[in-house]
């Protein structure tokens, strides 16, 4: 796993492989025969009918090799015993719940394949590598030199002439590879680039990766491996998908931090950050400095909660609720400046919610913005003193917490 | 003067009679911003806040000569509203609008970009330019000062601390443009910065930057190249975890891109200081303007 890249709170929802390889399919794009088993015996069915297979791990985190999660069954006895060791097998705090059996391909060449955002471009970008079968960072990060770029029109997708140019760019960039002759690669490779490019617009995909794209021994070309990622934000389009990942969604989300997951249950923007003062804050910008300024002080956060612009007086008692659920909490650190959200509104959710939950932690609250005077009378009313600034804020509570040892 | 936005604007307001566009154009109004029209598809003909609503914000152009659009639709609605606002021939569009697809913002670019369209946003407070009395946006007008400090952040709520901070101190702003926090953008730093680079009245830039892409990084390039002007650095989310998503779909260290060591690393690099916190920014401005003079 490459640092970073999968981390659990990444915005957007991950298809497993198998699920990712029926929308290749779905497009056009060649994948090996498979079928996904959830116990051995369904394993060793699969493999009576396919033959030698790989058995690999439905986990939607990288890395599942090198942790033991692939392993290759010539027969099905074979096959029975590979599931049964990946199936409830822990990879990287992923339980596994399923594995796809799939017909071992006879590989000689791996290729990188990948449709993904370009932040600086403000464009998508297909990123082709015959330096194959590595992580996306590491082909950019190690080898940029072995890595061919496109930015495509996105509205016309990429032109099968800007593909014959990528395909051409990228064997200049490994001095060639005569695995295929040059004019297999480029009759080959345009309708996959073109195929793959399409299902990202269709999925609204952050990620559409082929890696390995195989050249097989009797020259096929095919997908090994598939990782599909859907922009979160775009999910209001495909409430389809999300329904129909049913069951395996659970394994999406099963590795990840449950106070994270529950927090997500309830709408919450929410990072469990460990430390023992529980954070709110309105905006994202202003609740990482919230962070910063606790961290600054000694402090030590226990999480990063953002309540969001036009926050209404039930979302802060969410928040407060949310932040008591970590048992670590010890003192609560409320920083809210008002724009679109209203001061009367967070002081009305804050005093209810800490009535309501019958809260004793110490409670700093630092309100200013749109309504602030009114905001601030119901709190003093309420017996719940304001802070003047962020900074004096961030001394008090951590004063009232203590500076946690060494964290 | 000020960059983008001045009280000779015209602005019209995309979603104005939506509940969130309602409060916020009359906070504009109150703050003293030259709108002229709303525009909300099917509500053509009626008036709203006391201003004409067209159907079509070419309708709205052609009635008003609008200039500058404010977005406030729903995330499903709003590339469609930025590229109409594009076509319509609107040189300057806020969208204010958080949660839109990524997708459609990378078409919202190939779109506006060939025809000149500046775009601020989305996912941000907007922009404000106090001694015009005009701005286009959510950023509490009560916060607001004139004066010559030129202040673009990818914040919301960090913004106006920042303006707050510099207020204490007696400084205000040229204008205020809040560059939003998404990965996908309108206007970068860069961007920003040019326009402030050429403005009379900014004598200073505080740049606010956090964790996340590589926007900071050009923007230190360019002023590495030779600014006119001092500019002061801030990055926040400096002790955010690697790959953790700090609320702004763009707030995440992925590998080693977008990490606060390499923004404040290059920033350093290009001459710029970098403030600590937002107290400290009031203090850098101070020792390169001088102190205030009390407006």
């Amino acid at each position: 796993m490459v640092a970073g890249r999968t981390g659990p709170r990444e915005a957007s929802v991950k298809l497993l492989e198998h699920q990712a390889k029926e929308r290749l399919r779905g497009v056009g794009i060649e994948c090996p025969t498979g079928r996904v088993a959830r116990s051995p015996q369904e394993a060793e069915k699969a493999a009576q009918e396919l033959g030698p297979v790989v058995i690999k791990a439905q986990v939607p985190i990288g890395g599942r090799g090198k942790a033991g999660g692939v392993k290759l069954a010539k027969t099905p006895a074979e096959a029975h015993d590979a599931a049964a060791a990946i199936l409830g097998m822990e990879i990287h705090g992923y339980s596994v719940p399923s594995v796809l059996c799939e017909e071992a391909l006879q590989i000689v060449k791996e290729i990188y394949l990948g449709v993904t955002v370009d932040r600086d471009r403000r464009s998508m970008v297909v990123i082709l590598s015959f330096a194959g079968g590595m992580e996306i960072e590491e082909v950019a990060e190690n080898s940029p030199e072995k890595i061919a770029k496109l930015w495509p029109d996105p509205f016309a997708g990429p032109q099968p002439f800007e593909i014959r140019e990528l395909v051409l760019r990228a064997l200049e960039a490994v001095g060639g590879d005569e695995t295929l002759p040059k004019g297999r690669y480029l009759a080959e490779l345009v309708p996959v680039v073109q195929r793959l490019f399409q299902l990202s617009q269709q999925l609204d995909a952050s990620l559409c990766e082929i890696n390995p794209l195989v050249v097989t021994q009797s020259g096929q070309v095919i997908a090994g491996d598939a990782k599909i990622e859907i922009d979160q934000n775009a999910e209001f389009r495909h409430h389809d998908l999300v329904r129909e990942l049913g069951p395996d969604a659970s394994a999406a989300t099963s590795g990840d931090d449950p106070l994270e997951v529950e927090a997500r249950r309830r709408g919450l923007t929410y990072v469990h950050l460990g430390g023992n003062v529980g954070i709110i804050g309105n905006g994202a910008g202003l609740v990482m400095n919230t962070v910063d300024l606790v961290k600054q002080q000694g402090g030590s956060p226990a999480n990063f909660l953002d309540i969001g612009g036009g926050a209404k007086a039930e979302v802060v008692k969410q928040a407060l609720e949310m932040l008591l659920l970590d048992p670590a909490v010890k003192g609560v650190f409320v920083n809210i400046f008002g724009g679109i959200t209203r001061g009367d509104e967070v002081a009305r959710g804050l005093i209810s919610a800490r009535d309501e939950l019958g809260l004793t932690l110490p409670l700093v609250v630092r309100m200013t913005g749109t309504r602030e005077e009114e905001g601030r009378q119901l709190l003093e009313a309420a017996g719940i003193t304001p802070a003047e600034s962020a900074p004096e804020a961030a001394r008090k509570i951590v004063d009232l917490v203590g500076v946690q040892g060494g964290a | 003067m000020s960059i983008l936005l001045n009280r000779n604007s015209k602005v019209l307001v995309q979603g104005m009679t939506g509940s969130e566009g309602s409060f916020h154009t009359q906070e504009m109004l109150d703050f003293g911003t030259p709108v002229v029209a709303g525009v909300s598809p099917g509500k053509g003909g009626s008036r709203h806040l006391g201003l004409p609503v067209f159907d079509t914000v070419t309708e709205a152009v052609d009635a008003t000569g609008a200039d500058t659009a404010g977005v406030f639709v729903p995330p499903a609605f709003a590339a469609d509203a930025i590229m109409e606002a594009s076509a319509a021939g609107i040189p300057l569009v806020v969208c204010i609008t958080e949660l839109i697809p990524v997708n459609d913002m990378i078409r919202v670019r190939a779109f506006i970009d060939p025809r000149g369209t500046r775009l601020i946003g989305p996912n941000c407070p907007g922009l404000m330019s106090p001694g015009e009395r005009a701005k286009v946006g959510i950023i509490p007008n009560h916060i607001a000062n004139p004066g010559r400090i030129g202040v673009v952040s990818r914040s919301g709520t960090l913004t106006y601390e920042i303006i707050q901070a510099l207020a204490r101190a007696g400084y205000g702003q040229s204008t205020s443009v809040g560059i939003g926090g998404d990965p996908v953008l309108g206007l970068s730093f860069s961007d920003v910065l040019q326009l402030f680079a050429e403005d009379q009245e900014t004598d200073l830039v505080v740049l606010a930057g956090e964790i996340g892409g590589s926007d900071e990084e050009r923007a230190a390039e360019l002023i590495g190249r030779g600014y006119p002007k001092p500019v002061v650095g801030f990055i926040s989310g400096r002790s955010a975890p690697p790959g953790k998503r700090m609320g702004h779909a763009g707030a995440i260290i992925s590998g080693t891109t977008g990490s606060p060591t390499s923004k404040v690393a290059a920033l350093h690099h290009a001459g710029v200081e970098v403030a600590d916190t937002i107290e400290e920014i009031v203090e850098l401005a101070r020792e390169r303007l001088g102190a205030a003079v009390s407006s």
